[in-house]
């Protein structure tokens, strides 16, 4: 299916920017079940996209692909100017030190504190951080940077949902990425504390100047965060646009999401 | 259902298992010689399998002495053999019931621990998180595992066999009068090499079939709560009939240098 691009003004004059993703006709499929049917996607430098679609239809499977977790079929994957399926492990790991990920489920590692779960991500890229002997000053500032210092000695079962979540986006940005990949960053919470994640990645995105790839299902953060949405149906790009315009279709698949 | 059907899926998935179950400990032998590697994990792996399973072996294996004592002496004393209690109590602790008894603890306490606890982490993504920080999970999280158990066993039922005959030397003092020792004195003079060195590389085997099982089962666990269930449950019964399908070899092969 041809994408249905309700709205292209907007990419336009973002078009001018360096592109940070790039995916063309991204096919995968687990046995009989193909998910991604040819999704094209590109992110530019300093956006927020916000990729919205049912459950099921691949979004987890495609930002996966983005990090090398799962290998597409076919298609193009490109990230920071890197064709994913070339690099080898040590390029690979060295890409992924720019790229900070959200786990839906916050992914912390259970017997871990929280000063050693953000510690972890900084153990195989003393390079890139100029050897860091303390790293106790880094993991100070990217828990302050999400109002968490004082949880630096809890464990992630001691933590609320909310809070395991603020942690998990302190460890996506303790290497400092250029690009931070959210999946589902607002699910499971409830609306209070989905709000303030959203302004936390809000100020996050303005503070490091990141380029954020967003996926969810939640309607307010598309419309808080985004600068431009896509629909993902059926495996392939159904409509794009802004959240005004999406929101505004007249077209029933595009209602489906965005009606209350 | 066709039931030659049925039995040729099950056969087909036996095989297909057991091919996987080996090229797993194919990646095991090809990364644990490779850097970096991951020694404050292997440390705290042989701390959390060691000295966390030791009481349970100590008080089994001291259990074990006594009912074996127990059971033994009234058929002993009827043929007069009574004096022969502790060569055989310490050739059958020593190279068969120790280790055998002491691999199904582990088999029962440690498998089913590696099947969950990693099961879990491929839940909750935690694994994939490893990943994306750049982390080999295989390196950190199985090789570790498999190379405690691999090390700690032997330590284990060296502790159980002395227990064990701690416990048949306490019979034997209570009931028959004879001191420790005497008994111990017995013990040894029964005991060679050529009954040490076959229990205590089985013992090497069996604690890596434990690990590998268990890892094996929770890094591939699937989906969801009752995935991790399974993935605990298969580990034990898996691991156990490893342990005595290696018994078995061991046996068998020891057999022939004896006979040599």
């Amino acid at each position: 299916m041809e994408p249905k691009t309700i709205y292209t003004g907007k990419t336009g004059q973002i078009s001018a920017r360096k592109e940070v993703i790039r995916i063309r006709n991204l096919k995968k499929g687990f046995g009989d079940n193909q998910v991604l049917r040819g999704f094209n996607l590109t992110l530019y430098e300093g956006e927020n996209l916000v990729v919205m679609g049912k459950s099921g239809s691949g979004k987890s499977v495609m930002i996966k692909c983005l990090v090398g977790l799962v290998a597409p079929d076919e298609g193009l994957v490109e990230v920071l100017g890197r064709d994913i399926s070339t690099l080898g492990q040590k390029e690979l790991d060295l890409l992924r030190s720019d790229i900070g990920f959200l786990f839906q489920g916050s992914a912390l590692y259970d017997s871990m504190t929280v000063r050693e779960n953000l510690e972890f991500p900084m153990r195989r890229h003393r390079e890139k951080l100029g050897v860091v002997k303390d790293s106790l000053p880094r993991v100070l500032e990217a828990l302050e940077s999400v109002g968490l210092a004082s949880a630096i000695d809890l464990m992630p079962v001691e933590l609320s949902g909310g809070m395991k979540r603020r942690v998990a986006l302190a460890r996506a940005l303790i290497l400092k990425p250029k690009l931070i990949l959210y999946d589902e960053p607002t699910s499971g919470l409830d609306p209070i504390t989905s709000k303030e994640i959203i302004e936390l990645m809000r100020s996050i995105q303005k503070k490091y100047g990141t380029s954020s790839l967003i996926i969810t299902h939640d309607v307010d953060c598309a419309r808080v965060i985004s600068e431009r949405i896509l629909l993902l149906v059926d495996g392939v790009n159904y409509a794009e646009g802004t959240y005004r315009e999406l929101a505004g279709s007249r077209d029933p698949k595009v209602q489906a999401f965005f009606k209350k | 259902m066709d039931p030659n059907e049925s039995i040729a899926h099950r056969i087909k998935g036996f095989l297909i298992e057991t091919g996987q179950l080996t090229y797993f400990a194919g990646r095991f032998f090809k990364e644990v010689f490779r850097p970096p590697y991951e020694v404050r994990e292997f440390l705290r792996q042989c701390y959390q399998m060691g000295n966390r399973s030791l009481m349970l072996v100590l008080v089994t294996g001291f259990i074990i002495g006594l009912v074996l004592t127990l059971q033994s002496r009234p058929t002993l004393i009827e043929f007069g053999a009574e004096s022969w209690m502790p060569n055989m109590v310490g050739i059958s602790i020593v190279r068969e019931i120790g280790p055998v008894i002491t691999a199904l603890i582990c088999a029962g306490r440690i498998a089913s621990g590696i099947g969950a606890e990693l099961g879990s982490m491929r839940v909750s993504e935690q694994i994939d998180a490893m990943e994306v920080s750049g982390t080999n999970p295989f390196k950190y999280l199985v090789v570790t595992r498999i190379l405690a158990t691999t090390l700690m066993l032997p330590l284990l039922v060296i502790f159980g066999d002395i227990i064990a005959l701690y416990g048949s030397a306490l019979v034997e003092y209570l009931k028959g009068g004879m001191s420790f020792q005497l008994y111990f004195n017995k013990v040894f003079s029964a005991l060679s090499f050529g009954d040490f060195i076959p229990a205590t590389l089985k013992s090497f085997f069996f604690g890596f079939v434990i690990g590998l099982v268990g890892c094996y089962k929770g890094y591939y666990c699937k989906k969801g709560t009752a995935g991790v269930g399974k993935a605990a449950n298969t580990a034990v019964v898996t691991s156990s009939l490893l342990v005595f399908f290696v018994d078995f070899m061991a046996v068998f092969i020891s057999d022939i240098f004896y006979e040599l």
